[in-house]
């Protein structure tokens, strides 16, 4: 879909194309830059080979592999439960994500029934660190178009639910809290109100944000109408999340698939209509709204029951139980040596991620350790949408968008 | 307290800097006070008063004599490079570099509720000839590794290296092909383990640092490695071209 420079008000930048493309304009020599791998507006290490022609953007490559960890490779070498660490930390702003996705399919082969409680607890976590991830795309991206402000805001809004996390699981980052067959711990006490004080917080916070950015006319003048691309040609891209959403297709896995009990929770899904850079923006902040809502309702109705599935040959057994039984002993030294062994076969678990569709494809050959792991991360298939987007804009709004595709480079490359 | 530095003013009549250097706080932090204080230049009592008190600090470890003339001769000196450790201790300008999840621990100690900027290291560069502070936050692969040295080699003297989190230590939870500890291909004065590390474990990590500098700045990694006379310079070359210190050719990426 082209838009023309009268159509949205953008002058300069479609009469320079234009002119540059008449038959009879001078040639005009091209460069090419190159961008990163160090560089602060690539959020990570993202390496950007870019064609200008003066200050237009008229192609560019991504380079990446700047952060390949070899994580597939190593999951393949520990036993299934102890795998968990290693996929977290792959796109290092989702890990209950990454540790869902991967969990998901380890059940599905194993065909575990999850409690109910744990679904609700995993659904809690899920969306806090959504909530969280969106903060730290918030902070950043903002601070691409000029505004410190919002990084100090956003980070703020994020300590609080890192100390969340650090209250359910003892950590910030990386918390290992999703487990195969359910969740870690049960939350402790205090937690809840801890959280429906947080909830209150920060919905008063992101009413704030909107105030200050929604109608700011940088804000609007930066991306509206900027890095627009129409939902056939992300779709024959394979974008998902936020991304296609914005240019106003509904598909969110949590409501066309749903997993972990969603079908159970009331929320909406955010679409933009045309599919530019502030769509973008106002798809996340809007299923921010809706993460928080989701977060209310599984506190109000969290069931009782166990946290992990009860599963002795699965779960490990609770640690009074070792000094009395010669069972759960036993359960106890098989799993932490060997592990537990899998069915053969392959499973592939997506699950709607910060950044779009996140999967996890395992396959099994009857032993304690996968045979291979493999993530299918939406920060990888996104990125190749990103030359579309940026493709005869300007250099500064190709800083933007960038932001507002918001790629985790841990995820990309793992 | 001793004499710093001493200068005319614009009205006339000489002032006199004097510092007082690691007044000792809480906490094993030092203070340095400086005082600005007019002086008349024609009586010479105030400077010989300066510096008796500074003898009085040196009390124990000289005698009479050799007391007096240590006083007169070194004093001033080793204050000023006293002086000009704590300023730069105190302002560290880390460069801007995530490498991966550390990287988000390492923006949240720049933030609000940590907040570096209380010790004086928020001025984060985004380029490496302004930065004399490295902060490796996150795993370091194979292929990152050259464009790491570089970054490294193109800032300036004094400079130093923090390594953030197992990844860039000791490889971390990943122990395979992939990644590569950061003492293999650069030095690093200060490890902070973690995985990632708290942001208070990484302000720890950095007052460490401020502590070393402050101590012995010449303990810097040259010393540590003994590398004195490594520096990359291209002798000949700069016998014609003063300008001309970039050891890499002009067609030479240098890997990265
Ligand atoms: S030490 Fe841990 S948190 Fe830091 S980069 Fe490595 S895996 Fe990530």
């Amino acid at each position: 879909m082209s838009v023309t420079g009268s159509e949205v008000g953008l002058g300069p930048i479609e009469d320079q194309i234009a002119r540059q493309r008449a038959p009879d304009a001078p040639a005009e020599e091209l460069l090419t830059i190159n961008m990163g791998p160090h560089h602060p507006a690539t959020h990570g290490v993202l390496r950007l080979m870019v064609l200008l022609e003066g200050e237009v953007v008229r192609d560019l490559k991504p380079i990446i592999g700047y952060v390949h960890t070899g994580i597939e490779k190593t999951a393949e070498d520990k036993a299934y439960w102890k795998v968990i660490p290693v996929v977290e930390r792959m796109d290092y702003l989702a890990y209950y994500f990454n540790a869902m996705a991967y969990c998901g399919a380890v059940e599905g082969l194993l065909g575990l029934e999850i409690p109910k409680r744990a679904q609700y607890l995993r659904v809690i976590h899920l969306e806090l660190n959504r909530l969280a991830s969106h903060l730290v795309w918030l902070g950043t991206s903002c601070l691409d178009l000029g505004a410190i402000s919002m990084f100090w805001y956003g980070f703020r809004e994020r300590e609080q639910i890192l100390d969340l996390f650090e209250m359910s699981s003892g950590a910030r980052m990386h918390t290992r809290y999703i487990q195969v067959g359910g969740v870690m711990e049960d939350i402790p006490r205090g937690f809840e109100a801890k959280v429906r004080g947080f909830l209150k917080d920060m919905h008063e916070r992101l009413e704030q944000y909107e105030a200050l950015l929604d109608q700011n006319e940088i804000v609007l003048k930066r991306l509206r109408h900027v890095g627009i691309v129409d939902e056939p040609t992300l779709l024959a891209l394979g974008v998902t999340g936020p991304l296609l959403r914005a240019a106003g297709n509904p598909w969110d896995l949590r409501k066309a698939h749903p997993y972990s009990s969603y079908d159970d929770f009331d929320f909406k899904i955010p679409v933009g209509t045309i599919g530019d850079n502030y769509d973008r923006y106002r798809v996340r902040m809007a299923e921010m709204h809706e993460s928080i809502g989701i977060v209310e309702q599984a506190l109000d109705g969290l069931p009782e029951g166990d946290h992990i599935t009860p599963d002795r040959k699965i779960s490990l057994p609770p640690r009074h139980e070792l000094a009395t039984s010669m069972e759960a002993l036993i359960h106890h030294f098989k799993l932490v040596t060997e592990g537990f062994r899998v069915p053969p076969g392959e499973y592939y678990y997506p699950i709607e991620s910060p950044r779009g569709e996140l999967a996890c494809f395992v396959r099994s050959d009857g032993s304690a350790k996968p045979a291979r792991v493999h993530m299918r991360d939406p920060s990888f298939v996104n990125l190749q949408a990103f030359r579309e987007m940026a493709r005869d804009s300007y250099i500064a709004d190709f800083i933007a968008t960038l932001a507002m595709l918001d790629p985790v480079l841990g995820g990309i490359d793992r | 307290m001793v004499l710093v530095a001493e200068y005319t003013g614009p009205q006339g009549g000489v002032w006199r800097l004097l510092c007082c250097p690691n007044v000792p706080l809480p906490k094993g932090m030092s203070r340095l006070e400086i005082r600005r204080e007019l002086t008349d230049p024609t009586a010479p009592s105030s400077f010989r008063s300066q510096q008796l008190r500074a003898r009085d600090m040196l009390r124990g470890d000289l005698e009479a004599e050799e007391l007096e003339q240590y006083v007169e001769e070194s004093v001033l000196f080793t204050t000023l490079e006293k002086a000009a450790n704590w300023a730069r201790s105190n302002s560290l300008f880390p460069l801007t570099f995530g490498l991966a999840c550390c990287g988000i621990e390492f923006m949240h100690t720049i933030a609000s509720r940590v907040d570096i900027a209380r010790f004086g290291y928020e001025a984060a560069r985004a380029s490496p000839r302004q930065a004399d502070l490295i902060i490796l936050s996150g795993r370091v692969s194979i292929k990152m590794a050259p464009v790491v040295r570089r970054l490294y080699d193109q800032m300036l003297e004094p400079k130093w290296a923090i390594s953030m989190g197992a990844c860039c230590s000791s490889q971390g939870v990943f122990n395979n092909y992939a990644i590569v500890p950061a003492d293999k291909f650069m030095p690093v004065d200060v490890h902070v383990p973690g995985c990632p590390p708290r942001p208070e474990a990484l302000v720890h990590g950095i007052l460490k640092l401020r502590k070393m500098i402050q101590a012995d700045p010449d303990a810097g990694w040259r010393t540590r490695y003994d590398a004195h006379g490594t520096e990359e310079i291209l002798e000949d070359a700069l016998a014609t071209t003063p300008a001309a210190v970039n050891i890499f050719g002009p067609d030479d990426t240098g890997g990265a």
